[in-house]
């Protein structure tokens, strides 16, 4: 250890380094917000003035301008807890478990709320709010592993321990979602046959995609930005806790 | 192999001389399909339709419920430690408490399977059918739970919180063991069902033994 400890530390371990992450993302998480604000204006703007009615749907299908971001954002926010329990099994990066615990709750809100977006758009269009549909049970399954792994998070008292356990539940969760998705839409299909859904209908016209990549890059950035202030309200939550640790040391002696 | 034959020799002995809880597992499993008629009612063609989901059901609950504990008594009194650095790697030890697990909770629950089936009105077709998928099914039930057990080993207040984190991870074992009652896809279910079993058996003493490793330092 002794011999590497004096080697410079590459730009990634510098930039990943708790203390060193505090001081650069400090000057990104207003620019970032900005951003956000701006894009969910543009993207606001949009779908409710600039884009025409579904021919079939009507203003029904402005739903879709909030239900798919948070669906995308649904597993999203799972690839980066699964590349952060990487982290934290392969290198056992601190910053890897704070990403992993800030990314949990945002993960499971997104993919409540495409869910729930997702029945206030099938009740006029399906009639149904809930139909036992391939991609809503899949999702639906996907939510009781996020809170799943929220539930783990807050039965550990040691933090740096749950870090390394809860990434072990991320990894295996990861690996059985693909599993779980096909057997959805193998039952789903044995049930059932595919008439709810029909096919994707005409391939969608730029006056809607448009809003729709606007209001998506708007949720990424409102993620990402959820996810810089967790993280860093975690570090600092996690210093604070050493340090009044340190401090009833200090008392004792 | 002398020191996998005395670790299984072990748990098998505890199993059954001390606490007996394979037992318990077994009257819980039984129980689940003796309250299911009160809740929908004794009508007896309908629980004919219903009595491979149930038993299902009864299973799933048992099995995952009653894992919680495969390693927390060893974690409890110590043997965990011990274990750990005996001959065996942690990865064949808890693949050792896997099976000795599975023969003593898995094996009564196939034997009870018939009074559920006779409860519950199940045909002969549906009942050597199901007793096959439980067969099929029923390691990579326990599998799954060694993992959950594993990675909640060492906390005090957190029961409940391995079902509920390795429910949703097991519902594919479901959908194709129930699957397997399918006239028409019942074979390729009794294939997935075969591969999920062996790949989900295969992995998790891995998995369970580096959970059991970082809850450990």
């Amino acid at each position: 250890m002794s011999a590497t400890a004096t080697k410079q530390p590459n730009w990634f371990s510098r930039l990943a380094h708790p203390g060193h992450f505090l001081n650069w993302t400090r000057f990104l998480v207003w620019p970032l917000a900005v951003a956000t604000a701006i894009s969910f204006a543009v993207g606001l703007w949009f779908a409710f003035l600039n884009s025409p009615e579904d021919y079939q749907m009507g203003d029904m299908v402005r739903v879709m301008y909030v239900h798919v971001p948070n669906a995308w954002l649904s597993q999203f926010v799972y690839g980066v807890m699964f590349a952060a329990a990487l982290g934290s099994l392969v290198w056992r990066h601190p910053l890897a478990d704070v990403a992993n615990k800030a990314a949990a709750p945002l993960g499971a809100a997104f993919t409540a709320l495409a869910l729930y977006t997702g029945a206030l758009w099938g009740r006029p269009t399906w009639g149904t709010f809930w139909e036992w549909d391939g991609r809503m049970t899949s999702t639906l399954v996907l939510l009781l592993i996020y809170l799943g792994i929220i539930a783990l998070w807050r039965a550990f008292d040691d933090q740096i321990k749950a870090g390394r356990i809860v990434a072990i539940v991320t990894l295996i969760g990861g690996i059985n979602i693909p599993i779980i998705k096909f057997s959805v839409d193998w039952w789903n299909t044995l049930h059932q046959p595919a008439s709810v859904f029909t096919a994707d209908g005409p391939r969608m016209p730029a006056s809607l995609l448009t809003p729709l990549l606007v209001m998506m890059l708007a949720f990424t950035l409102l993620g990402v930005l959820l996810g810089l202030i967790r993280m860093r309200t975690e570090i600092l939550r996690r210093r604070a806790d050493s340090m009044s640790r340190q401090a009833a040391i200090g008392a004792a002696r | 192999m002398t020191a996998f034959s005395a670790l299984l020799g072990r748990e098998l002995k505890l199993a059954f001389r001390a606490g007996g809880e394979a037992m318990v597992l077994v009257l819980f499993f039984v129980m689940v399909g003796v309250i299911v008629p009160f809740a929908i009612g004794p009508d007896r063609p309908m629980l004919t339709r219903l009595s491979p989901g149930i038993v299902w059901i009864a299973a799933f609950l048992s099995t995952l419920l009653g894992l919680d504990r495969l390693f927390r008594a060893d974690d409890e009194d110590g043997s965990l430690t011990l274990l750990r650095h005996s001959v065996l790697p942690l990865e064949a030890i808890v693949l050792g408490k896997l099976i000795a697990h599975w023969l003593v909770t898995a094996v009564p629950l196939l034997l009870a399977t018939p009074i559920l089936a006779l409860l519950l009105n199940m045909s002969m077709d549906q009942l050597a059918r199901t007793a096959l998928a439980l067969l099929i099914g029923t390691p990579a039930l326990t599998a799954f739970g060694a993992l959950g057990a594993a990675v909640t080993v060492g906390l005090r207040r957190g029961g409940l919180v391995a079902p509920v984190l390795i429910l949703p991870l097991a519902i594919p074992v479901m959908i194709f063991g129930v699957g397997m009652l399918d006239p028409v896809a019942g074979g390729g279910a009794t294939l997935f069902l075969l591969a999920l079993s062996l790949v989900v058996t295969a992995f998790s003493p891995f998995l369970a033994a580096l959970a059991l490793r970082a809850a450990g330092e």
